[in-house]
């Protein structure tokens, strides 16, 4: 019966813990995009050196405030998967989507992208206020990559789709903002992408105009194309995306189906209740049985007397992106759905790494009460007091005593058992 | 009353949305390369039309418009006229055209690699949302140049004919690998600086002051023979300038020396014959390329960081 003894958790919260390693696209399907460990670790921008000056005279530039936009990133995306990059401000989303695009470096990592990519970082980005609507639309598909003959194809079309025929050779500085960003797309979804970036394109322009691109973005994903867009919009990763990616300081913490990674966020977020847990099947940290018994380990038995010693034993299955502590909360519930008394770890948790784990809790001495109809245990992230899954148990048990109405004072102790 | 949230029964994605009939996609990995590859491959047509943008943005809105430039050497080979001829008395014959005859590419170099410099950093809004290939940025400012430069020529040509000045002849030739190497160091130049001043902003700044100084080491404004005297057989360094090889080549070419080609103290041009100048043609070619390879190296290694450091 080796128990160990229960570890402080540490200060800081550690990375966020992925809730579930990467869904590979779908069978069959083309890897399009393919990240691999890929990170970013921006400089702080006084330590890098951005002259002669400091180039020779502060060679230390390495040293100090570096941070990690992306950690880790693992990412494989098939043809025709319409993928939504959600998490809070600063989560990495951008920079991740700029890494893809070629535009970013990987610090550490690799990243491959096949095909022609369009990326709408920003709409209109080049353009040049000097030059007519015509103009700019030939250098900017020209930048994007497409050939004067292709451009001459397509040039109606695009202004068609901006709207702004009767605009065209007018110089752009004249254009509303509106205008503008009506021109961009119009340029940037002519490209005839095979992958599609899209990076909060939709937070500008007017109700029509978005309407407008989200109609053109459906499209594209009709038409098989692989999309990847940043928003903040929840509702339109589930209304459109068959794929969520979900971003916390960088790391990648969920990689899945877009109910679920939406609801995660939201939790994340603070806009759904605290205590809702993550869905069970996704829990990095599962209860998987609890069973009775006299002394740890023991044979299970279901009758007790007053007095007498009980082990509430939970077992625990754990993904290797569990918490490293992990903190266990459980409620013997008595009969009508009343707890009778609760039982917890320590607040700093027990630390039982990965693969299976046993969680006792001992009552040396059982009080007077009529017996238990139903257990649960909550399971949360002792590091960052995080929830990260709910289970209830129907074992019962009984004892010879009164039925008791309100919580007991009940002496026990946890142990974690391997 | 099950408190375990399972989303297990959700449904599923459907796996993979089949290429449409009507639009062919999958012509293979080859295809697809090909695309990948036209947007990061330096293509002549987006260097023209960056060119081209850059002359229309320029103009515009000036009546005249072109003009200007083709003016600018013209007052020039006024001004220096007076100033050399007539008040400083330099000893050469038709001065205006011995300088413009080295000044147009000069001027041409100078004002590629100082565009060049900033050509990166002039458009940080692009290189920071668009991927495209960098290498245009500086090649733009060179090409833009070589435009003026070309026309700047033809209206140098067209005034010293008009002036009745013997300017055709077989020499005219060295035009052609004078100006290949010209343009092959400038782009050199322009490479490497653009890239440069991305991380290291003092590139600029430390360019304009070396332009300046550089200026005075080509034999422009003062005859070739000066420098001979003083150097003797140390000349050869003087020659390691690509820029002063060049120079020397155009004056042969295009500038008509007096008899006895000297300004009565000192020769004018470097050497009578043409051999001289291709086989210092070569050399500063061979220097040209050793800095292509340089500024293409530092290019490559430094543009991934390009919109981090911007």
């Amino acid at each position: 019966m080796p128990s160990q003894p229960l570890a402080p958790p540490p200060m800081q919260p550690a990375q966020p813990a992925a809730v579930v390693p990467s869904a590979p696209p779908a069978p069959g399907a083309p890897v399009v995009i393919r990240a691999a460990g890929v990170g970013k670790k921006f400089v702080a921008y006084h330590k890098r050196a951005t002259s002669l000056k400091e180039r020779f005279v502060r060679r230390d530039t390495t040293s100090g405030e570096d941070f990690w936009a992306l950690r880790d990133i693992d990412v494989e995306i098939g043809r025709g998967q319409t993928v939504g990059l959600a998490g809070a401000n600063g989560s990495g989303k951008s920079t991740l989507l700029k890494v893809l695009a070629g535009i970013l470096r990987p610090t550490h990592g690799s990243v491959s992208v096949s095909g022609r990519i369009a990326s709408l970082l920003e709409l209109g980005a080049g353009f040049n206020g000097e030059l007519s609507g015509r103009d700019n639309v030939y250098l900017n598909a020209s930048l994007l990559g497409l050939s004067k003959r292709e451009i001459d194809r397509l040039f109606d079309s695009i202004v068609d789709f901006s709207e702004l025929r009767h605009k065209i050779d007018d110089e752009v500085k004249h254009y509303s903002s509106g205008q503008y960003v009506r021109l961009g797309f119009a340029v940037a979804v002519h490209v005839d992408p095979d992958v599609l970036l899209v990076d909060e394109v939709l937070a500008v322009g007017d109700e029509a105009f978005q309407r407008k691109c989200l109609a053109k973005i459906a499209q594209f994903r009709d038409e098989g194309r692989t999309i990847l867009f940043v928003t903040h919009s929840l509702d339109l990763i589930e209304n459109m995306c068959d794929r969520i990616l979900v971003l916390e300081s960088g790391g990648l913490i969920f990689d899945g189906q877009p109910v679920v990674g939406t609801k995660l966020l939201r939790q994340r977020l603070g806009s759904l209740p605290a205590d809702s847990p993550i869905p069970f099947d996704l829990a990095p940290v599962k209860p998987t049985a609890v069973a009775f018994s006299r002394n740890p380990g023991g044979p299970t038995e279901v009758q007790y007397d007053p007095g007498e010693q009980l082990t509430v034993s939970v077992e625990l299955d754990l993904t290797d992106s569990a918490p490293q502590y992990v903190y266990l909360h459980v409620e013997i519930m008595g009969q009508g759905e009343i707890p009778i008394w609760m039982m917890e770890t320590p607040p700093g948790g027990v630390s039982p790494g990965p693969g299976t784990a046993v969680v006792d809790f001992v009552v040396p001495r059982l009080p007077e009460l009529l017996g238990a109809f139903a257990i649960n245990v909550r399971v949360s992230d002792a590091a960052t007091g995080q929830p990260v899954t709910v289970r209830r148990f129907e074992e019962l048990f009984g004892v010879s005593g009164p039925q008791v109405a309100g919580l007991l004072k009940v002496d026990y102790e946890a142990r974690l058992r391997r | 009353m099950s408190r375990v949230a399972d989303l297990s029964t959700l449904p599923k994605p459907e796996p993979t949305r089949g290429a449409p009939a009507n639009r062919p996609r999958g012509s293979g990995a080859r295809h697809v390369d090909h695309r990948s590859r036209a947007q990061t491959r330096v293509r002549w047509e987006l260097l023209r039309n960056l060119i081209r943008k850059d002359l229309k943005v320029k103009y515009k809105g000036s009546s005249l418009g072109f003009a200007w430039s083709l003016a600018n050497p013209l007052l020039l080979l006024a001004v220096y006229t007076f100033v050399f001829q007539v008040v400083l008395k330099s000893g050469i014959d038709n001065f205006g055209f011995y300088l413009m005859s080295g000044l147009l590419v000069w001027n041409a170099f100078s004002g590629s690699v100082s565009a060049a410099c900033g050509a990166v950093v002039g458009n940080a809004n692009l290189v920071k949302k668009v991927r495209f290939p960098l290498l245009v940025l500086p090649l733009s400012a060179v090409g833009f140049s070589a435009v003026h430069f070309a026309l700047q020529l033809a209206v140098l040509f067209v005034v010293m004919l008009g002036f009745g000045y013997s300017l055709l002849g077989p020499e005219l030739l060295l035009l052609i690998p004078a100006g290949a190497v010209a343009l092959l160091f400038t782009v050199a130049l322009s490479v490497l600086v653009s890239a440069l001043n991305v991380r290291y902003r003092d590139t600029q700044h430390l360019l304009d002051v070396a332009l300046l100084a550089w200026f005075w080491i080509n034999p422009m404004v003062y005859a070739f023979g000066l420098i001979e005297n003083r150097l003797n057989e140390w000349t050869w360094v003087y020659m390691l300038n690509p820029m002063a090889v060049v120079v020397t080549t155009f004056q042969r070419a295009i500038y008509d020396p007096p008899e006895g080609n000297s300004t009565g103290s000192a020769p004018i041009l470097a050497d009578l014959g043409y051999r001289y100048y291709l086989e210092h043609l070569a050399i500063a070619g061979l220097i040209s390329l050793a800095v292509l390879w340089l500024g293409l190296r530092v290019f490559r290694r430094l543009q991934a960081d390009f919109a981090e450091d911007l």
